[in-house]
């Protein structure tokens, strides 16, 4: 399988089971639309007779043998070969959870997926020894993985500070005798941060993620107090105080949302940029389309030009010799994660968790509350081994669209939660979010193929 | 080659042979929550 497509002025054609990422005339772009293996040792008579009309026919044979010796190189039309390692994750050990430590939130976010922080279940905080539980549950469902990933979640987590950081305490001390290394992070909006607050969070915490819009009108049309009010002013101070301050080995983004509002959004994340933060993570709101915020097909024309926009200005600030990071632009061609990972993709309900405060278990946090897709209870000992192994096998070559699609080796399937919530069957893929997607990675694409020209020469 | 450029070592296949040993981190523990992207993630192995 290939897939090619003109963007600034390249033509970009990517070999998809190889990952092979080449940059090709106008002239190979449309001999692609006219050869396919089987490959005839000399190019089609009537391929030629076609483009001959617009290209010299000496041409045409010349770069019909540069297809055709790149295919024999094995980095052209190559192969799939990968469904065979397609259930290598089923029976996986669990490594990876969310954990809700707080139903309850200090914010009124219009389009909170979570209810404005209570999940729908009314306002709860996790219990410390839910908590414990939890990590005791993901200790022993770990089998051999060492790294053992624990993201506080809410609604918002810093509403239970105390037992966060209890949490965190009580993790450590089993680090030893479990031969685990636990990697906390934490999703906060910054809201309730005080400088012992900060100092605990930059030194426990492997990646924060910090939640703000961008530009004030905009994050505060949205992000909203619980009075109504905007919380740009509140928030801001906090988190360039924590991003000062925090060790440069330890992770951290600004992530916001984008929503109908604000399709212009590489202005909010230039925003951020101007602000000193960059490490950026913006991404389009998902939610019900008759929600007068929700991103719908009538606007994938304004946002793909505008992750067309998005990449100018990085590419701009790069070749100024500055630093921007932009997550959902970084790839890596040449040693990113392996193909065994990319058929996995986040891996749900079977390698990752959440744990809601009640300690009802949930494949991640877009299924809390969601009776059909509950695991299990943490107190009560049960975990639903059919469920976790449904979604082990919710694999890209399960998936119908996915297997035909040429992303599916970068974002490995999508999102579970998205296809269950918006088309009720975890296999079915939510369109618009791979609209969306196969843009960014379009976009994310040629911007490293042209710094790796870059670097050659 | 006159009308090609490889930009990249294309070196999926390989990974799969050596692959596989899930100590990577859960995308969705990163930075998005809520759009999977898995490319973006580093090899553990590599790291």
């Amino acid at each position: 399988m290939i897939h090619k497509f003109k963007l600034e002025g390249y033509n970009v054609l990517l070999d998809v089971n190889s990952g092979g990422v080449h940059l090709v005339d106008d002239l190979t772009y449309d001999v692609l639309d006219n050869v396919e293996p089987p490959f005839d040792v000399e190019c089609p008579a009537n391929v030629v007779k076609k483009l001959s009309k617009s290209y010299p026919e000496n041409e045409i044979r010349e770069c019909y043998d540069e297809i055709v010796s790149l295919y024999e190189d094995k980095i052209l039309f190559s192969e799939d070969v990968y469904e065979k390692f397609a259930l290598a994750s089923v029976a996986s050990p669990v490594k990876a959870m969310c954990l809700i430590v707080s139903q309850d939130c200090n914010m009124r976010c219009k389009y909170c997926f979570a209810a404005q922080g209570d999940y729908g279940t009314g306002r709860r905080l996790m219990d410390l020894e839910t908590g414990k539980k939890a990590l005791d549950f993901l200790i022993e469902k770990s089998g051999n993985r060492y790294f053992l990933e624990v993201d506080f979640f809410g609604g918002e987590p810093m509403l239970n500070y105390d037992v966060v950081k209890q949490l965190v305490e009580y993790g450590r001390s089993r680090e030893e005798e479990a031969n685990k290394k636990f990697r906390f992070t934490m999703t906060t909006n910054g809201l309730i941060l005080n400088d012992e607050q900060i100092e605990f969070l930059n030194r426990e915490m492997n990646n924060i993620v910090l939640s703000i819009d961008g530009r004030k009108e905009v994050n505060d049309r949205m992000r909203v107090l619980v009075g109504g009010q905007g919380s740009y002013d509140k928030i801001l101070p906090n988190f360039k105080k924590l991003t000062a301050l925090r060790g440069k080995d330890k992770d951290w983004y600004i992530r916001g949302t984008y929503t109908k509002y604000n399709l212009d959004f590489s202005n909010d994340i230039m925003h951020f940029y101007d602000l000193g933060f960059e490490q950026i993570s913006v991404e389009p709101v998902m939610a019900d389309p008759k929600e007068p915020y929700a991103i719908t097909e009538a606007d994938l024309p304004r946002i793909f030009k505008e992750y067309e926009v998005l990449s100018q200005k990085i590419r701009k600030i790069k070749s100024e010799g500055k630093f921007i990071n932009f997550f959902h632009f970084m790839i890596d061609l040449d040693q990113g994660p392996c193909a065994i990972k990319r058929l996995r993709g986040c891996g749900c309900g079977n390698e990752y968790v959440a744990i809601s405060t009640e300690g009802d278990i949930y494949p991640c946090h877009q299924f809390v509350g969601i009776e059909e897709k509950k695991m299990g209870n943490i107190h009560e000992g049960t975990f639903d081994l059919d469920l976790k192994d449904e979604f082990a096998r919710a694999h890209v070559y399960n998936k119908p669209e996915c297997k035909r699609c040429w992303a599916k080796f970068y974002c490995s399937g999508g999102c579970n939660a998205n296809n269950f919530i918006y088309n009720g069957d975890i296999h079915q893929s939510h369109k618009l979010s791979c609209q969306i997607q196969k843009k960014r990675l379009e976009c994310a694409i040629l911007m490293k193929a042209l710094e790796l020209m870059d670097t050659a020469e | 080659m006159k009308h090609i450029k490889t930009i990249n070592k294309a070196n999926l296949k390989k990974t799969a042979e050596k692959g596989g040993c899930g100590n990577c981190q859960a995308s969705c523990q990163s930075a998005c929550k809520t759009s999977c992207t898995v490319a973006n993630q580093k090899c553990e192995k590599e790291a």
